[in-house]
Parts: C-alpha cells; structure tokens; sequence
C-alpha cells in the first residue's frame, strides 16, 4: 500500500498530512540516484530482514526509506547516527560530552569484568556509550537533541547516560533551547548497581528546573524498545510524548509480567498502538515525518499570545 | 534432676554464637534478614514511634492501593506526613497488600499525599519496603512507568523535608518512586537495589543459582551503598536483626529521624530544594577530560558547526 494510504489508514495525523505528503514520497523506494552503496561493518549482508512481515529490504533501499519496511511500515531500530544525520540542518551540530564514558564504580565482574564489557562494546559499536547529546538547527530552530542508541549494551542507562543526559538538560535550560530526547533502552545498567537508578532521580531532577520552574518545551521520542528505568523516568515525563509505529514501551518486560501473572500475555500489548489506546502517548509518527513534526510543534508552542514572564 | 547449669551453658553459648553471627553479616544473609518474614513492617514501626497516627486514604480516582499506606502522626508532638509501601505480616495479609508491590494507583496516592503535606506544611517520612512496582497487565496499561516518572519529579519540587528510610527491601524504580529526598537513611540490615539479584543473576549469568554472587556484586547493603555516597547514614539494628526486638529498631529509626529533621527544619524552602537537587546530582562515576581512542567514537556524529557560529558550550 501507498505511504499515503497507510498514514489516512492510522488515522494518528488529521491535517498534518497534507503538509508533509511531499516530503514523504521524496523519499520512497522509487527514486535512486546515487550509485553508492554504503557498507559499514555491521551491515556485510546487503539485505535485512523485516522481523515484522519477514520482508527482505536491500540496505540502500532500506536506508533511504529511513529503515521502514514498505510492506506494513514496521519500522526496524535505527542506530543513533543514523537518526541525529537526517534530521540536523548541515553544518550546525555541535556534540556534547564525547569523551564521557562510565567508571566501574562496583569493580563489577560477571561472567567478564564491567571494565572489559565496556571496551568491548566501544569497539564494537564505535560509541563510547549509549547516548549522543549536541545542539544543532533542525528546520533552522535549534534545538538540543538527545539520542539513545540500543546497540551499545541494550542501550542500558548507567552513570555515563544519566551524566551526559543531565547535562544536556542543564545546558538546554541555560540556553533556553527545546529539549528532545529519543529514548531506545533496555532498562538501567546492572553493573552499576544502585548508581544506576540513581540516575533516574538525577535527571527528573533536571527535569523538574527545566519544565517545570523554567517552563520549556520537553519532547520524549519513544522507539523501539523503551523499557524499564528510562520509561520510568525521562521517557514518560515529555510534554508531548511522540512514539515511533510498533514500538515496544513498557515499564516491566513481557517475559517478567508472565513470569509474574503465570500467563500469556496478549499480542500487541505493549505496543505502541496499545499505549496509544490507554491514552498514554500523545502521538504516534511515522519516521520519515518526525522532523517535520517536531518543527511544527515548535512553532506551535512558541506562537502562545500569552508569552510566560 | 537439676539442669539448670546446663541450661545456662548452652544458654551462654547460643548468646556468643549470635553475636558472632550477627555481628558480621554477609550481602547474603542481609538480604534474608531484610525479607525476613517477621521484619517489623512500615504500619509496625509507625505505631512504635508516634503518639498519635491517622490514616488516609484513596487517590480520588478511584482506588485505594493497599500496597501503599499514607497518613498523619505525630513524634514527640511534632506533626508529619508519613508514606510507605506496607508487606503483609503473613500469607492473608501479604495477598491483600499484594506483596507491597504498588501500582501506579499507589504512586499516584503517594503523590496526592505528599502534595497535600507540602500545602499544610507537614514534612515528609517515607519508607521503603517493596519487591518492586508490580508488574501486571492492568498496571501497564494504566501508566506504571508514567506514575513512577511523575513521582520522581515532583518529589524535587516539593518544599517541605523529605527524609526516606529503607526499612526492607528496596526494589528499583518501585522504591524510588516514593524515595527522592534529602536525606536517605538505610536500616543495618536493609538492601536497595536496581534489579532483584535473582533478576539479576538470571540476565547477566544466565542462571538463578548465581543470585548469591549477584547480591555480592552489586553492592546492595546499607554500608556498602553509604560508601557508594547514595545513602547518608546507616540505623543500627538490635543484635539479631529489626525482628528479634522490633520496639528497639523503632526507636533507633525515630531517633536518626528527628536528628535529621531538626537539621533540615533550618533550611529555608529555596535551599532545601538546592540541596536535594545536588545530593542526587553528584551520584554517578564518569571518567572525563581523557580524549577517547578515536575508534571508540566513529559513529557519533562530529561536529561540524562553522567555529564563528554557536560557541562550544560554557557551562556556568
């Protein structure tokens, strides 16, 4: 089916469609220009597979649709760069706190030390961890973007996530900049032990003086999957709440609730269609029009008559 | 047949064998004291330390969780509002309190509660004893995580003394979410952890025989965690843990309770809520200022912002 047609289908746009209608099909499948594909060492296969409908997507094809299978626009996860690439104008980003990596505060040792776990994983993903925090103009506003990326440790949140995170809040309430954080977590960090949840505290904290004394803006963009500490904490507290189609939010995993109801839990439960439903989210947005959205909304808040003091 | 000097040896034996067993704990045998089943729960130590206790109840929007106890009392003629996860105190109880695993109807009363104490002045005791937020099917789809997240940020905002004691057991975001405050205080024999070590050890060692090694690991005992700077002071408990003289645990905790409070009572709003905001500020343990080996960074956007443009950051 169409792009067109699923988004009337969702219902989850009104108006918002035709605005964006444009932008939405420039990207589709059926133009390419560019002959370069671009092969990173994570992709050596040329093909992923949808774990939605089983579609097989050529990865060029794949990445220009911003990694949405065109069958039923399931959207696959994405990892940090490619989300921050698309949706920063060019020659605006400025990263923050790139060096700041977590300590091994516990000298924790599983089945192999924290310390090795980390490095590991630093290699493997050439991220030094499981956020990237900057300021950068989208559609010429500047905003202060936070992007969590699940493929370092399940995107766990430890001292380091909870710092840089932090921060940023902290440099957005200085600089009176909207806030917007895409959120991708299995849960807070084990190996860091009660440090870990700490930092939930630590950033509602932050978030408190941002949105609440100060009265910014605070867009949480949930993906797939959202889970545990960060949908206890920053993820849930967004003045609007955004969720990409089908992602899986939930506070307690699938397999605990199971474990804990001794039955099967429905298909689609924590979805973020169900959410939806339970009026827990205030959008739901397909990918390839998040940018858009989130200028639109911007431009919304700050044309309020009545300007806050 | 006098046996009374036996008696009396064994008598004297047994006392020296719980001393020494009690005297040092392990992470292990504190976690089984802190779930011991007879461990003085919240509603026990409340009515150990007031003179006067008033429950309240519901969130107003139709429910009263039982997992969550609230209410007004007094110490020593001094007026407080006091929340807690409440466990019952045997199998009939446990399931009416659900295991003192709230939901979010629970946080949500905790939050009424404590809004209600901020508008009449009343400082806020809270005491941690749960699992951990329960994890149903009903609870997800009201807003589990939500309710917790809300509680986490309102808690920074609210301008009277909080003090929270972790009387059992401290499960995660369940525990948090009434334990944002500024002074966090831990029986001897409590624990406050990020995930059960049974969860725990079922993740990361992919079997639940290694919860013992987890406990060990993850540093969850209240003398562990004053080291780690979470905690700010350590109530002891009477020998042989809080359920072998439940009225002395109680006394121990009034009494760091009101020594704590009578210092926050000076504290003007505005700086009470400075210094809440640094206590949780400065908890974490990053390593900064050493340029990263450029391989650990290659998918992490590089800044290329025109240098005459906006200024690195300056944080004052």
């Amino acid at each position: 089916m169409s792009v067109r047609k699923w988004l009337e289908d969702k219902q989850k746009f009104g108006g918002l469609i035709e605005a964006f209608f444009e932008e939405a099909v420039r990207n589709s499948i059926a133009h390419e220009n560019d002959k370069q594909i671009i092969l990173s060492e994570n992709n050596n296969d040329l093909w992923a597979r949808c774990e939605n409908c089983g579609n097989m997507l050529h990865i060029k094809f794949s990445k220009q649709n911003k990694s949405v299978c065109e069958e039923r626009g399931n959207h696959l996860s994405m990892d940090s760069m490619e989300r921050i690439e698309p949706s920063i104008d060019p020659n605006t980003w400025i990263p923050l706190d790139e060096d700041t990596i977590s300590k091994d505060v516990l000298s924790f040792c599983d089945e192999e030390s924290y310390e090795n776990r980390l490095i590991r994983s630093q290699e493997k993903t050439g991220l030094p961890e499981a956020v990237q925090t900057g300021i950068g103009y989208s559609n010429g506003t500047l905003i202060a973007p936070g992007v969590m990326d699940f493929q370092f440790m399940g995107g766990s949140m430890g001292s380091a996530v909870g710092e840089k995170i932090t921060r940023l809040i902290e440099y957005a309430t200085q600089k009176l900049l909207p806030l917007v954080l895409v959120c991708a977590s299995g849960g807070a960090r084990m190996q860091e032990g009660t440090v870990s949840l700490m930092q939930m505290a630590k950033i509602s904290s932050a978030l408190h003086y941002y949105q609440v004394q100060k009265k910014l803006l605070y867009i949480s963009i949930l993906t797939y999957p959202t889970t545990g500490g960060v949908t206890a904490s920053f993820g849930m507290l967004g003045d609007i709440i955004i969720a990409e189609s089908k992602a899986y939010i939930a506070f307690a995993g699938k397999r605990v609730i199971e474990e804990t109801l001794g039955q099967k839990v429905p298909d689609g439960f924590q979805l973020a269609e169900a959410l939806f439903e339970n009026g827990l989210l205030d959008l739901i947005v397909p990918r390839i029009l998040i940018k858009g959205v989130l200028s639109e909304i911007s431009d919304l808040y700050s044309s309020v008559p009545y300007k806050k003091n | 047949m006098d046996f009374s000097e036996q008696v009396n040896e064994l008598q004297r034996k047994y006392d020296e064998m719980r001393k020494e067993l009690y005297g040092q704990l392990s992470p292990v045998q504190r976690l089984s004291v802190a779930r011991h089943p007879h461990r003085p729960t919240f509603l026990e130590h409340i009515l150990n330390i007031t003179d006067k206790w008033l429950e309240l109840h519901g969130d107003r929007a139709g429910c009263d969780d039982p997992a969550i106890v609230t209410g007004i009392g007094t110490i020593d003629g001094m007026s407080f509002m006091f929340i807690g996860h409440q466990k019952g105190r045997n199998t009939k109880e446990n399931i009416y309190r659900n295991f003192a695993m709230p939901g979010p109807e629970g946080y949500r009363k905790a939050l009424r509660m404590m809004r209600h104490a901020e508008h009449h002045g009343f400082p806020i005791l809270t005491f941690v004893d749960t699992p951990g937020a329960y994890a149903g099917l009903h609870a997800e789809e009201h807003g589990q995580g939500e309710a917790i997240a809300k509680n986490l940020r309102e808690m920074f905002g609210l301008r009277v003394p909080i003090i929270t004691t972790v009387i059992g057991e401290g499960g995660s975001g369940g525990a948090l979410g009434i334990g944002c405050c500024d002074k966090m205080l831990m029986l001897e024999n409590s624990v406050y952890f990020v995930a059960s070590p049974e969860a725990c050890a079922a993740i990361l060692w992919r079997t639940a025989d290694a919860a013992p090694k987890a406990t060990e690991a993850m540093k969850i005992t209240a003398h562990e965690l004053v080291e780690l700077d979470v905690v700010d002071e350590v109530v002891k408990e009477p020998l042989g843990g809080a359920h072998g003289d439940p009225y002395s645990a109680s006394q121990n905790l009034k009494e760091a309770i009101m020594r704590h409070m009578k210092d926050l009572l000076k504290l003007d709003p505005d700086s009470l809520l400075k210094h809440r905001k640094a206590k949780f500020r400065k908890i974490g343990a990053v390593q900064e200022g050493v340029k990263l080996d450029p391989r650990f960074k290659r998918k992490m956007k590089p800044r290329d912002a025109h240098l005459d443009g906006e200024q690195p950051p300056q944080m004052t």
